[in-house]
Parts: structure tokens; sequence; C-alpha cells
């Protein structure tokens, strides 16, 4: 107990102080998982509405594939990563082994399946309702993607937050590839793990619960810019 | 661009080796509406999509005086049960006119113009989901009309509907027809049939099995399952 109210009283005041230390920790987590969560989305928002309405032999693999990897461990895909981007890995002369973009690589194939996975099932069902619709219409394959996106966009907006949970609260692969090196790879989930191995259990209580804030910080405020629950009823 | 005459040639649907319907032989002109009457499983909504292009012939052929892609384009399609698109009802509008590449302000022009044609004038802000039965209809049918198809089809458009709402969705039917647009029908409603019909097909067991002029068929019918089937007598 008493760990948890100095942590309490040491999260307060470092958040109060505006400590330049955590505040450079937590916006690279922020960057790093943001960024990973954009390129995710770019990724896996089209490739679910694709499975969604396109007809093809292998579809209910990919499908049965994607909805498997949401469960992919991320220390083994931080491994994966890691010796890919290694001095002697295919991309080892890119150099990005330990920097930044390195974790949002990893981040971003942590959470790709799981961003489609959940877009699939909503883009899915959106395409029965409008199935008969739209073909009547003779909409392009293009068109047909664009509206179903589109009118699914809260139920994105969903997908997209529970790939940003996955990513900001991930330490295993980030831990890998970054490598948690001060001012330049430490973020908040690696730098609890140092701080409860160090015993500094205060320290590391007061990173946790800035993570807790910022984690539903970033939500309240999509949840307020998607305006889900205020109107209409989808 | 002239769509009609369109004749299909031993159309057919099956299914599982079934034949839902057909084979129809069919020719249609280009005036009128013409209602497809008959009764439950007789295969008039898989007859109206067969000809509209939305579900697959598994036999037989549709050609239409144009190349079929071309006619696709100026075809519209009313469902029994309205789609709408999670929208509000303006941008329901210009759906169909922005896939046709319609500049927003025009598109919005027109759908002003049609909302208040179908009466939704005061609604065009609210979201399509949410509107009434009815409204929802009228609203299915303003987006169908608002591209100007040379031929629309309905099924069964009032099946859900109470009779105000029924009027005013065959006002507008009334209107669309005599500025030209093809109506193709399908209906329970003996009723309606009779109000808005210039030809009639009367559909049993996949087959037509009568088929001529309004007028012919509801006071003179020749086969004795389309007498039975206007006395209101269940046919199967």
């Amino acid at each position: 107990m008493v760990d948890l109210w100095s942590g309490l009283a040491q999260a307060f005041w470092l958040v109060v102080t505006l400590d330049a230390e955590l505040v450079e920790i937590a916006l690279r987590s922020l960057r790093v998982t943001l960024s990973a969560l954009a390129v995710a989305c770019v990724i896996a928002l089209p490739l679910a509405a694709f499975v969604a309405v396109k007809r093809f032999r292998a579809r209910r693999f990919v499908i049965a594939i994607l909805n498997a990897l949401m469960g992919l461990p991320p220390v083994v895909v931080g491994l994966i990563v890691y010796v890919f981007l290694s001095r002697s890995g295919p991309f080892g002369v890119m150099g990005l082994l330990f920097t930044p973009t390195a974790m949002i690589i990893a981040q971003t194939i942590i959470i790709v399946p799981l961003i489609a996975s959940i877009a699939h099932q909503s883009i899915r069902d959106l395409w029965q309702e409008y199935h008969d619709l739209l073909i009547s219409m003779n909409v392009t394959q293009g068109q047909k993607i664009r509206t179903l996106l589109w009118d699914c966009r809260r139920a994105l907006l969903t997908a997209a937050l529970a790939g940003f949970g996955r990513a900001i609260g991930e330490v295993g692969a980030i831990m890998i590839v970054g490598g948690n090196i001060d001012h330049a790879t430490r973020v908040l989930t690696t730098a609890i793990a140092l701080e409860t191995g160090k015993g500094e259990f205060a320290l590391a209580l007061a990173l946790g619960f800035v993570l807790i804030g910022l984690a539903i910080t970033v939500n309240l405020a999509i949840h307020w810019l998607g305006r889900t629950e205020r109107e209409g009823g989808w | 661009m002239q769509l009609f005459p369109m004749t299909a040639k031993g159309i057919e649907s099956r299914r599982r080796g079934q034949v839902l319907v057909g084979p129809i032989d069919l020719t249609l002109d280009g005036q009128g509406a013409c209602v497809v009457v008959g009764p439950n499983g007789a295969g008039k909504t898989t007859l109206l999509r067969l000809l509209h292009g939305t579900a697959r012939l598994s036999a037989g052929q549709i050609n239409w005086a144009c190349p079929t892609d071309e006619a696709r384009h100026h075809q519209g399609f009313v469902f029994q049960r309205p789609v709408m698109l999670r929208r509000t009802v303006m941008q329901n509008l210009i759906y169909p006119l922005r896939l046709r590449g319609v500049p927003l302000a025009q598109a919005r022009d027109r759908a002003r113009d049609w909302a208040a044609r179908v009466g939704l004038e005061a609604m065009l802000d609210r979201a399509a989901p949410v509107l009434s039965g009815g409204e929802q209809q009228k609203l299915a049918l303003a987006r169908a009309l608002i591209s100007e198809p040379k031929v629309l089809f309905l099924d069964e458009p009032c099946a859900a509907l109470d009779g105000r709402a029924t009027r005013e969705i065959e006002e507008i039917l009334t209107h669309a027809k005599s500025a030209g647009t093809r109506l193709i029908l399908s209906t329970h409603d003996m009723g309606q049939a009779r109000r808005l019909a210039d030809q009639v097909l009367f559909l049993l067991g996949g087959r037509i099995h009568e088929s001529g002029p309004a007028e012919t068929f509801f006071n003179r019918p020749e086969t004795p399952q389309a007498r039975a089937f206007l006395r209101g007598d269940i046919v199967e």
C-alpha cells in the first residue's frame, strides 16, 4: 500500500511539475504508437474491406489467418523484426535497429491483424446490408470499398482504438527492437519494466499511472472528435 | 440512348438443380407500367432481379437495345425493404449522382428538388435509417429516380406500408410514368395492380402463365388460374 500511495504522489508531482524526462518519454510513447497506428490503419482498413467484399479462393484462409494473428505474441514479433533489422539481417544496411522506426515497424505488425479483424467484422455486416443496393447501383469495386469504409467509420474507430490500446501498452517487442535506450528509444512501458527491475516501485507506478492516464485521454479525445454516441444510431 | 425493346429469351434461374424461375420468353417495349402479379414463391422478385441483372442467369439471355453495360446504367431498383445508407437524407439522395460524377453543388440542388417532390424537404439533415418505413420507401424511390433511369424496377414497394404512404408512393410512380420512365413493378395488392398497370404479367410456378394489356387481363382473363387469382382464391 505504501508503494501505491507514494507512487500516486510521485506521479502527481511528476505530472504537475511537467518533469522533463517524463514528458520526453511520454511523448515518445505517443509518437511511436500513433505512427504505428496510422500505418496500421492504412494497411488494415482497406485490407479488411477488400476481404469483406471480394470473393476469392483464399478468402476464408486469409480471414482465419487474420483472426489467428490477433493473438500474435509481441515478443516473437520483436524477435523476428530484430533478426530482419540486425546488422547481419536482410535489412541490416538500413541501420534501423534500436531506433523508434524499428519500434513503429514492430508495433504495426502486431496491431494490423487486430484492426483488420475487428474492421472486417463490421464491414462484412454492413456489406450484407448494402449488398443489393450497391450491386443494383452498379458501383465499381473502388466506390464500393470507399462507401463501406465511410459508412462504417464509427466501427472502424473502435477497431483503431483497440489497436491503439494494444500498441501503447505493449512492451515485449519494442524492448527487443528498441533496446530501451535513454533519450533515444525509451518509452513508458520499457521505462516501467526497467524501474521495476531496479526496485524503484514508486517511480514505476508513477509512470504506470501516467500511461493509463495517457491511454484514457487519447481514447476520450478520439471519441469526442468522432462524436460517437452523440448522433445517429450507428 | 434507347433501352427498349428488351427481349429475354429462355431465361432461367436455378439453384441447386431446382428451377426457381423460367424458362421465360419476354419482350418489353418502352412505355407505361408493367405489373408482375402472382402468388408467393411464383418468382416475381427473382424475375425482376434477373431482368435488372443483379441475379445470375442460369440459362437464356437478355438483350437490351443497347449494350448491357450501358443499359445497367439507366436502371433503378427499389426493394421491398428499403436499404438506407447510414447517412443523412441529403447524402442518400446525392449518392447515385456523385457516383455518376455530378458536381456536388448541382447534385445538392437536384436532391433538394427531389426531396420536395416526395415530401421529405423538411428532413434533409435527418439520418436516413431513423426515418419511418413510409419515409424510407419514399426516400428510396427518390434516390432511384434522381438519376433519371429509363426503367425502374420495384419489388413490392408498398408491401409494408399503410394506405396513405401507399397513395403517396403511387402518386410519385404515376408521375414518373407520365414523365417517360418505364416501370416494372411486382405487387401483391390487386388494387394497386389495377391502379397502376398498363400491362400485366401473371406468374405461376416460375413461368409466365398469362400476360397482356391490363384491361384485358383484369376484365377478361383467359386462364382459369388467372380468374381464380383475381377472384381472390388461393392459387398454387
